[in-house]
């Protein structure tokens, strides 16, 4: 998945003498000095929330300093808008047709477009099936802030791979951008855990939304309230959250179940 | 004149109870009624009795704040200055309107709401102010053709109305975490018909107040970034003002701080 930071600039940075404090609150406005640059190159890379000005950088967000080896620095904040970033795997809801894009909204500035042409095996005669209302997963191609964003619906080999239109019902609901990393962090054991009781697929997006579908609605709803109430909790919370879960779920009468078969897509 | 002096600690005790409790939360028993006015009319005087010309309260009143307490919005936070209290919602970058898209950054647009009533011309002033402020911190060229929308709710109202107003705005724009230049804290003071300065005064005083100014400042460089002023005074009154809630927004920036880190260090 595309938890991975978008990298902005590479700077030169003259002098290593102190590291700054990595961990620790920043605030807008605050400088940082004395970065640690890769060896030999004086270069450093500066993801969200850091800029340069002149010859500083500077912090534009709340957050907590981050860094990771060799010379790479990121602000790690809460957010509930989006703002897109190339590569990063979206859901949005198809609100328009117009000719030959489809428009999404994917919960930025602007409806992002999507080429009728950007699906597994579409070609001119063979339009994919896309109506006004229909869920989408897809993944950001160009995101600049001067032009539309562009959405695709298959990877570098023309597959779909998991991505196109995500029907048979389920449940999509928003949550805080940190809410979403969190979930795709590989340290994380929430969607683990809870899949060791209950069946369902589940779509994340970088964009704050989560699709959710499980074997009866209440498994449904259960899964979207157990990612919700998960926000704040540490792993071990977590698991003891998901032990009460399954046991309460394990005194309701299973009515509803349909017989399909479920998978895990993510 | 004496025996405002002698019982000057004990009622710099009460003046500091009285403006930091909320009013609602100071009942009063029948029979100290008397007593409790009293009080509240030495408490008025004095602050026009002592320190003779030397700033009156040095302290702003006490301020608290809350986080994310709207769930449908991108950012919004509360803020209570004395018994002062406004709650700012902020949406943005989000779509913005078709006549107001700008090419090459984004549409800050405010709106103020008054306790009760429709909004007037004093509240548009306010949001004119506001937004003009909140434009100069907001980094507005990363997100062109979006807009950041933000509304104020006034709570109650109890003197230091803009200074409050600016200070729940940006709490707001922290909150929902739009790329900003630097953080502004805003102070208000008022001089006294005597020549007093009153530091963040309450209704009360500011209505009585001769001159009454709000200073907004940046966390960088500590500059001024707003002034509005109303009244006559003179430069040294104004350097005196500056001087004094310069040394006071230090607090708020302060308070920042530390309300973003509850805030963050909740995992």
């Amino acid at each position: 998945m595309a938890d991975e930071m978008e990298l902005d600039d590479e700077i030169e940075n003259e002098a290593i003498e102190q590291a700054p404090e990595v961990n620790t609150l920043f605030m807008p406005g605050q400088t940082i000095d004395n970065l640690k640059a890769l060896e030999g190159t004086l270069k450093v890379v500066l993801g969200p929330g850091l800029q340069i000005q002149g010859s500083k950088v500077v912090v534009t967000k709340v957050g907590i300093l981050r860094f990771k080896e060799p010379n790479v620095y990121w602000l790690d904040s809460h957010q509930r808008r989006y703002v897109p970033v190339q590569g990063d795997h979206v859901l949005g809801v198809c609100s328009m047709k117009a000719g030959d894009v489809f428009r999404v909204d994917i919960g930025s500035n602007e409806p992002a477009g999507l080429s009728y042409l950007a699906f597994e095996g579409a070609t001119k005669r063979n339009r994919p099936d896309v109506r006004v209302g229909d869920l989408l997963y897809a993944k950001v191609q160009t995101a600049n802030k001067n032009m539309e964003t562009e959405l695709v619906c298959v990877n570098n080999q023309e597959k779909s791979a998991g991505m196109g239109v995500i029907r048979n019902g389920g449940f999509v609901f928003t949550s805080p951008l940190h809410l979403v990393r969190k979930l795709l962090n590989p340290e994380c054991v929430l969607l683990k855990t809870l899949g060791k009781t209950l069946k369902f697929e589940v779509a994340i997006g970088m964009n704050g939304r989560v699709w959710v579908k499980g074997r009866s609605s209440v498994d449904t709803i259960a899964v979207a309230n157990a990612i919700m109430s998960a926000e704040h909790m540490t792993n071990n919370q977590i698991k003891v959250m998901c032990q009460r879960l399954s046991h309460v779920l394990s005194t309701v009468p299973k009515e509803d179940l349909e017989p399909e078969e479920v998978e895990n897509i993510t | 004149m004496v025996l405002f002096r002698s019982s000057l600690s004990e009622l710099y005790t009460s003046v500091n109870t009285e403006r930091n409790a909320p009013a609602a939360d100071t009942p009063q028993p029948s029979n100290t009624l008397d007593s409790y006015t009293q009080l509240r009319k030495l408490a008025d005087a004095h602050q026009t009795f002592t320190m003779n010309g030397e700033i009156s309260n040095k302290q702003l009143r006490k301020v608290t704040g809350e986080l994310s307490l709207l769930s449908r919005s991108d950012g919004s936070a509360s803020l209570c200055s004395g018994d002062t209290s406004m709650i700012a919602s902020v949406y943005g970058p989000a779509e913005v309107k078709i006549a107001k898209e700008q090419i090459s950054r984004a549409t800050v647009e405010v709106t103020y709401r008054p306790k009760s009533g429709m909004p007037g011309c004093n509240e548009k002033l306010k949001e004119n102010i506001i937004c003009n402020t909140c434009e100069s911190v907001i980094l507005t060229c990363l997100h062109p053709r979006s807009s950041v929308s933000l509304t104020i709710q006034e709570l109650h109202h109890a003197g230091s109305q803009l200074a409050c107003a600016l200070n729940v705005a940006n709490l707001a724009l922290l909150d929902a975490n739009v790329n900003m230049k630097f953080m502004v804290a805003a102070v208000n003071c008022a001089f006294t018909d005597k020549g007093q300065l009153i530091l963040d005064p309450t209704l009360k005083e500011e209505q009585a107040a001769r001159v009454t100014m709000t200073f907004a400042f940046d966390s960088v460089s500590k500059d001024i970034l707003t002034v509005y002023t109303t009244g006559l005074y003179t430069e040294e009154e104004f350097d005196t003002a500056l001087k004094a809630c310069k040394a006071a927004s230090v607090e708020i920036f302060n308070f920042y701080k530390e309300i973003m880190q509850k805030n963050l260090s909740k995992e």
